[in-house]
């Protein structure tokens, strides 16, 4: 073969190869683009909302514009005045004074009406304009009401993420810690941690002598018992977490039981213990189908070997046929991890007062308070959290370490 | 084995979900597509020239006819109160027809639509606190007061309706009154009797239910429970003195509160005997009591009357419909209907003495009304204008002391 003839297949293959990549690539496409629609897209659009601030700086312009020269500090220039009276003037005869009234009570509480109250009247004000807005309401004579403006007027905000870990600010743009009876979110943060970190443990302790049962049955009651671990798997997930109400609750299964053996009735559901036992009873499918897996790819032959050799059973278990088996646990223990973290249905059905997690205040923001711009940030923080989890994970354990199967 | 189980699982989550998303967004596609069957069997059988329906408009290809509308409710015996009431009739009259949508409450659904221009609903029932937020963030058409009609002895809609009944979004339905309510069997004994008495658990022993929603209805039933009158609640609750006291009687009872979130769970909470005393909606106790013979109780003091209200989701393409149909539902004698099947107050004054029986059991339904005079007499209303102020600041606190 001639170096000339060499060449040409080399091209040749490279170009086949080329194809076949560009082959593979068109059937991953619709894949992609689905994905780009449906998952990043939007993702990206709720996180963007997390910094975003439009409302004010677009609909109350020559407001912001003016007190963009402020810096904060007694009080406002004559032209935020004027500036605001016709901002507001305009708003109310655009219809559009609701939102920026809603946005602004986010800042301080009364700013709705306030804010309402007084574009009503703004195209009658006269100057001095300071004294008009003073007439309205004797609110507009206090500089944290500027403030709050002021920082409103800014297009992009950290205020939505200082809120989600229970800071706020004074007018003067000094960032402090809510008073304690308002603090909440980081106290949610740390309690879904917590219900993670202890469903997966429950789910491991529960899981994984389950799965070793199941790897070591015969062929034929191993499907029948698997069958029993992915039916309930299969069934709704309000199915099981209503089921879990009817067994857990005062005069519930549970509870008759014990008080027919004479016991105490327990309080089992509507606060903390419902949640982490319908939680973990939910995600234990997670933990031992992969550890399952995992334990049925390793040789038999290797724990009977070292037993042969002289070690213990129990020692032939731990440091044989554990390790081996621990890929396959690991992988469980994230998937279980990561899902109990964006847990809120369960929760909210058993979680009761003290079984919230923070989804159900994401919830809340999306639904009830529509505060979108806080539950972006809340949600921002969960998967920031999620991710660094992930890392640390990654590091430590090693991803190539996992295994499914 | 292993890798196989692993893959077969992983395929059949991937289908589903994959599936499932699918689905959803085939069922909004084909959702729109059967309503504009329907506009276009309907319009085949009614001519639009029959004067009841709005002239057929000049954009022929869009769904915008009017012939078909989607209200959507609060699902349950209350959905079905507005069917019998409202849509039979209203179908029967115009020949517009009317698809019902059950939601659960709260406006994000219609923020989506509106903020995505792809409005699918047409007229909302909503609470009143609720209307009024959507309204100010123009999530919501205006409705012309002037276009109601007027009460049959010549009233206008106006003075007609209860107050706050009208406002520039929406129309008031019913008004439907949180109370609290007792498994009689329980207190043999001694019946408890005034509002008071659902924070003293030392003397009604057992559990209480309480809604966990939000701090609205809590605080100011702590503060009534705690002796502050019916017009100095929201001046009290003004002041950070006031909501700490509100808290504060919260607290007694704190550990005894099984909490509650959807207006089927009081009845229900009581009937399994978790609570021997809940606060809920009137009308849900109702049916407990009455339709399903539950000894159960109302008390009526101290009761926090709310409103509930019909308005139309802003960029609706059937908005002459809609607007066509309030004017139609909140009318004197379809709110009196209502009440034959549920037991919420007709929203307009003269409605009340038209209100009958129950449509099933042979009771007159008058004194089951929270505008009843005799159960109103220590009653206030909710003051959502107030609640629009102060609910994120209330809100925080509220989910913060849950938490605790």
């Amino acid at each position: 073969m001639s170096a000339h003839q060499g060449a040409k297949l080399a091209e040749q293959f490279r170009l086949s190869g080329k194809r076949a990549r560009r082959g593979t690539f068109l059937l991953v496409l619709p894949l992609l683009a689905f994905l780009m629609a449906t998952f990043i897209f939007p993702i990206g659009a709720m996180l963007s909302r997390s910094i975003e601030d439009p409302t004010v700086a677009t609909l109350l312009p020559r407001t912001a514009a003016a007190l963009r020269s402020w810096n904060g500090k007694g009080r406002p220039p004559f032209s935020a005045y004027s500036a605001l009276a016709d901002d507001l003037k305009r708003a109310n005869l655009e219809g559009t004074i609701g939102k920026v009234a809603t946005r602004m009570n986010f800042e301080r509480a009364g700013m709705r009406s306030l804010l309402i109250k007084t574009a009503r009247v703004a195209h009658t004000f006269e100057l001095p304009y300071a004294q008009a807005f003073n007439a309205v309401d004797l609110q507009w004579s206090e500089p944290e009401l500027w403030g709050a403006l002021r920082h409103a007027s800014a297009s992009t905000t950290a205020g939505y993420y200082a809120s989600a870990l229970d800071y706020s600010r004074t007018a003067d743009g000094k960032w402090h810690q809510r008073a304690e009876e308002d603090q909440i979110y980081v106290t949610l943060f740390i309690r879904t941690l917590w219900v993670a970190g202890v469903v997966t443990g429950l789910c491991f302790l529960l899981g994984y002598p389950l799965a070793y049962f199941i790897a070591h049955l015969d062929e034929r009651s191993r499907n029948l018992v698997l069958i029993l671990v992915l039916l309930p798997f299969w069934t709704s997930l309000l199915v099981r977490t209503t089921a879990w109400i009817a067994l857990l609750q005062t005069n519930g299964v549970v509870n008759d039981t014990l008080a027919a053996l004479g016991g105490e009735r327990l309080d089992l559901i509507h606060n903390m213990t419902g949640t982490l036992i319908a939680m973990t009873h939910i995600l234990l499918p997670f933990m031992v189908l992969p550890a399952y897996s995992v334990m049925l790819s390793v040789p038999p032959a290797l724990t009977r070997a070292a037993i042969s050799l002289g070690a213990s059973p129990w020692t032939a278990f731990w440091r044989v046929y554990f390790p081996m088996t621990l890929p396959g646990a690991a992988a469980g223990g994230l998937l279980v991890f990561i899902l109990a973290l964006g847990y809120y249905i369960t929760p909210a059905l058993v979680g009761g007062r003290t079984g919230q997690l923070i989804s159900n205040m994401i919830e809340f923001h999306m639904k009830t308070s529509l505060n979108w711009g806080l539950a972006a940030a809340l949600g921002g923080i969960l998967l920031g959290g999620v991710l660094v989890l992930y890392i640390v994970y990654a590091r430590v354990v090693g991803l190539n370490r996992l295994r499914l199967g | 084995m292993g890798r196989t189980t692993a893959i077969i699982i992983a395929a059949a989550a991937a289908v589903v979900i994959l599936a499932g998303v699918l689905l959803f967004m085939l069922g909004r596609g084909t959702e729109k597509d059967v309503n504009q069957m329907d506009d276009e069997l309907s319009e085949m059988k009614l001519p639009a020239s029959d004067g009841t329906g709005p002239a057929p408009s000049v954009a022929a290809a869009a769904p915008a006819t009017g012939n078909s509308l989607v209200v959507v409710s609060w699902g349950g015996a209350y959905t079905k109160s507005q069917i019998e009431a409202y849509h039979k009739p209203f179908e029967a009259k115009t020949g517009v027809k009317i698809n019902s949508v059950d939601y659960n409450g709260g406006i994000a659904e219609i923020k989506v639509q509106v903020e995505a221009k792809n409005v699918t609903w047409d007229v909302v029932d909503m609470e009143l606190a609720d209307a009024q937020l959507a309204c100010d963030e123009g999530l919501l058409e205006k409705i012309d007061a002037g276009t109601l009609p007027a009460a049959p002895d010549g009233t206008p809609a106006l003075q007609d309706f209860v107050p706050n009944g009208i406002t520039p979004c929406a129309v008031t339905t019913i008004l439907f009154s949180h109370i609290v309510a007792f498994d009689t069997t329980k207190f043999e004994t001694k019946k408890p009797s005034k509002l008071a008495d659902f924070f003293n658990v030392k003397d009604f022993p057992g559990k209480r239910g309480m809604r966990k929603k939000s701090p609205k209805i809590n605080l100011e039933l702590a503060l009534r429970a705690d002796g502050v009158a019916g017009d100095k609640v929201y001046e009290t609750l003004s002041t950070k003195a006031g909501v700490d006291r509100a808290f504060k009687k919260l607290d007694t009872i704190k550990d005894s509160v099984v909490w509650w979130e959807a207006g089927a769970q009081p009845p229900q909470l009581l009937a399994d005997g978790e609570v021997t005393m809940t606060t809920g909606y009137n009308g849900r106790i109702f049916d407990a009591q009455i339709v399903e013979g539950k000894p159960f109780e109302i008390i009526w003091d101290g009761q926090l009357q709310e409103l509930d209200v019909l308005g139309i989701v802003k960029g609706s393409s059937k908005l002459e419909a809609a607007l066509q149909f309030i004017a139609f539902a909140t009318d004197t004698q379809r709110l009196a209907d209502q009440a034959k099947w549920i037991a919420y107050g007709p929203a307009r004054k003269s409605s009340l003495p038209l209100v009958g029986k129950h449509f099933a059991k042979d009771i007159d339904m008058k004194p089951y009304m929270p505008n009843a005079p005799q159960n109103s007499t220590n009653a206030i209303q909710i003051d959502f204008l107030w609640w629009a102020d102060h609910q994120e600041e209330l809100n925080q606190r509220w989910a913060a002391w849950l938490a605790k």
